[in-house]
């Protein structure tokens, strides 16, 4: 559904979705590598489980809860992207020692 | 005289809901006379435990009578279940309050030993547990845990959506419920009760006094008495979470939601409008130091609330010899005691006598009484 620019021409990085490799931009943030990869990156919400996928882009919505390296619940719409960077998709509420 | 309704309960929160849900159960025709947004609404800052451990020292009856609300609050569940559709998950499957360190672990164990030589309270099993037994339960706790009390009939329930069950329930039961009513004056004449509110008067039958800590203004106006000294408690309440905790702590709870809440502090400041950080931090620290990996989570709301305290501690139940008909009740527990007040409460104020073998310990007389018990009525 999204389309690169084809004036991005920023370096790219190699991160990780659910343990495939996913190429992404520097500068990225993660939702906007997730939105772009063409994979399925719903997550499901905490208490219906109802799919979602990241919406307002500007730490308002938190409808983008993300697990990072191992670390739950994060906002992936504003964490920018790093080399290695290990991505899983959360389904339901967050595990309390991630 | 026009007589409006059978009842007049004023209050609209957990223990008037209650109340008012019961009447109108037994058919009875019902007005509820709440405040507005900006009360200061106890129903909505509780820590939603039906609690029975540690209750009741100093007065046995209160054990008693907590005992007997914690057995009905499953059907209570049940009925409101089947009337609204809502489930308010109650779970109770026994609770514990966790000790950090040798003194709080020996004090805990004194206040078990206290309770169990407490002649006529009734027998809830409450018993101290070293931190490994607690430890094949509850495995997540920290190594700072030196044990704790347990209680098999304490639970929790979603006190919020239990109050929006008594709410839908109303409108089954054709209960009329007026917000931003309250009530300035009470009038006795001819056998019925005139309530004077900003928007009218309405007369009823009866009238139940259970707004709470303004009982102690109103109960006067119907030769009744409560001495309220009301308390103000935080809560700090995380991200929504896998379940982890499978019972509910004095202080801690994991809601069926997936939050967790951490309460129970006691101010003897009354502005609810504002938090002290250095007690949620305190709340926080001790928290974390029973369950580890709870410092990982995100806090994403705290609050001050407002706790309806009666000046010992324990409920008052009273009715008036001067005002045939009207009835004043208010407790500290009023998520606990929930059941009660829709099945016991209700009936005997239908009924127009309260049931001195059930309540007439809670008598607000008791305060006029030299020898009056002071004691703790939470936990």
């Amino acid at each position: 559904m999204f389309k690169r620019s084809d004036q991005d021409n920023r370096p790219s990085v190699q991160i990780f979705v659910d343990g495939a490799a996913v190429a992404a931009h520097e500068g990225d943030t993660v939702s906007a590598a997730l939105l772009v990869s063409s994979r399925d990156v719903r997550r499901a919400t905490a208490v219906s489980g109802a799919p979602r996928l990241p919406y307002c882009m500007m730490g308002v919505c938190f409808d983008c809860l993300v697990t990072i390296d191992g670390v739950g619940n994060r906002q992936g719409c504003l964490v920018p992207v790093a080399d290695g960077m290990q991505i899983e998709i959360q389904k339901g509420r967050r595990e309390i020692g991630r | 005289m026009h007589r409006d309704y059978d009842v007049a309960v004023v209050g609209g929160g957990l223990l008037g809901s209650a109340v008012a849900w019961g009447l109108g159960r037994l058919g009875k025709t019902v007005a509820v006379f709440d405040e507005g947004d900006i009360a200061k609404r106890a129903s909505r800052a509780n820590f939603a435990l039906v609690w029975v451990q540690s209750k009741g020292l100093g007065m046995p009856a209160y054990t008693v009578w907590t005992v007997r609300a914690s057995e009905t609050w499953g059907r209570l569940a049940a009925e409101l279940k089947d009337q609204t559709g809502l489930d308010v998950s109650l779970q109770q499957n026994g609770g514990f309050h966790l000790t950090l360190g040798d003194d709080e672990f020996e004090q805990r164990g004194q206040l078990v030993t206290r309770m169990h030589n407490q002649v006529g309270a009734a027998d809830y099993k409450m018993e101290m547990l070293s931190a490994s037994a607690v430890g094949k339960v509850l495995p997540l706790i920290g190594p700072e845990v030196s044990g704790g009390s347990y209680c098999p009939l304490d639970g929790h329930v979603n006190s919020l959506r239990t109050f929006r069950a008594f709410h839908t329930g109303f409108r089954q039961f054709g209960i009329d419920y007026f917000p931003e009513r309250p009530v300035s004056a009470i009038a006795h004449s001819g056998g019925e009760f005139l309530l004077t509110t900003p928007k009218g008067e309405i007369h009823a039958g009866k009238v139940v006094l259970a707004a709470g800590n303004a009982n102690q203004t109103l109960a006067p106006m119907v030769g009744l008495s409560a001495p309220m000294s009301p308390t103000r408690g935080q809560i700090v309440v995380t991200e929504r979470a896998m379940p982890f905790l499978p019972h509910p702590l004095t202080v801690i709870r994991q809601t069926d939601e997936g939050t967790v809440m951490i309460g129970d502090s006691k101010e003897d400041e009354l502005d609810d409008r504002v938090l002290k950080l250095s007690i949620s931090a305190v709340m926080a620290d001790r928290a974390q130091r029973m369950f580890p990996h709870l410092a990982r989570l995100n806090v994403i709301r705290s609050w001050a609330g407002i706790r309806v305290m009666p000046q010992d501690g324990f409920p008052i139940y009273d009715q008036s010899e001067s005002h045939p008909g009207a009835f004043v009740a208010c407790c500290h527990s009023g998520v606990t005691l929930a059941s009660s007040h829709a099945f016991e409460i209700a009936r005997m104020v239908a009924a127009g006598r309260l049931e001195p073998e059930l309540v007439g310990a809670f008598s607000a007389r008791r305060f006029a009484s030299e020898r009056a018990a002071s004691g703790s009525g939470d936990y």
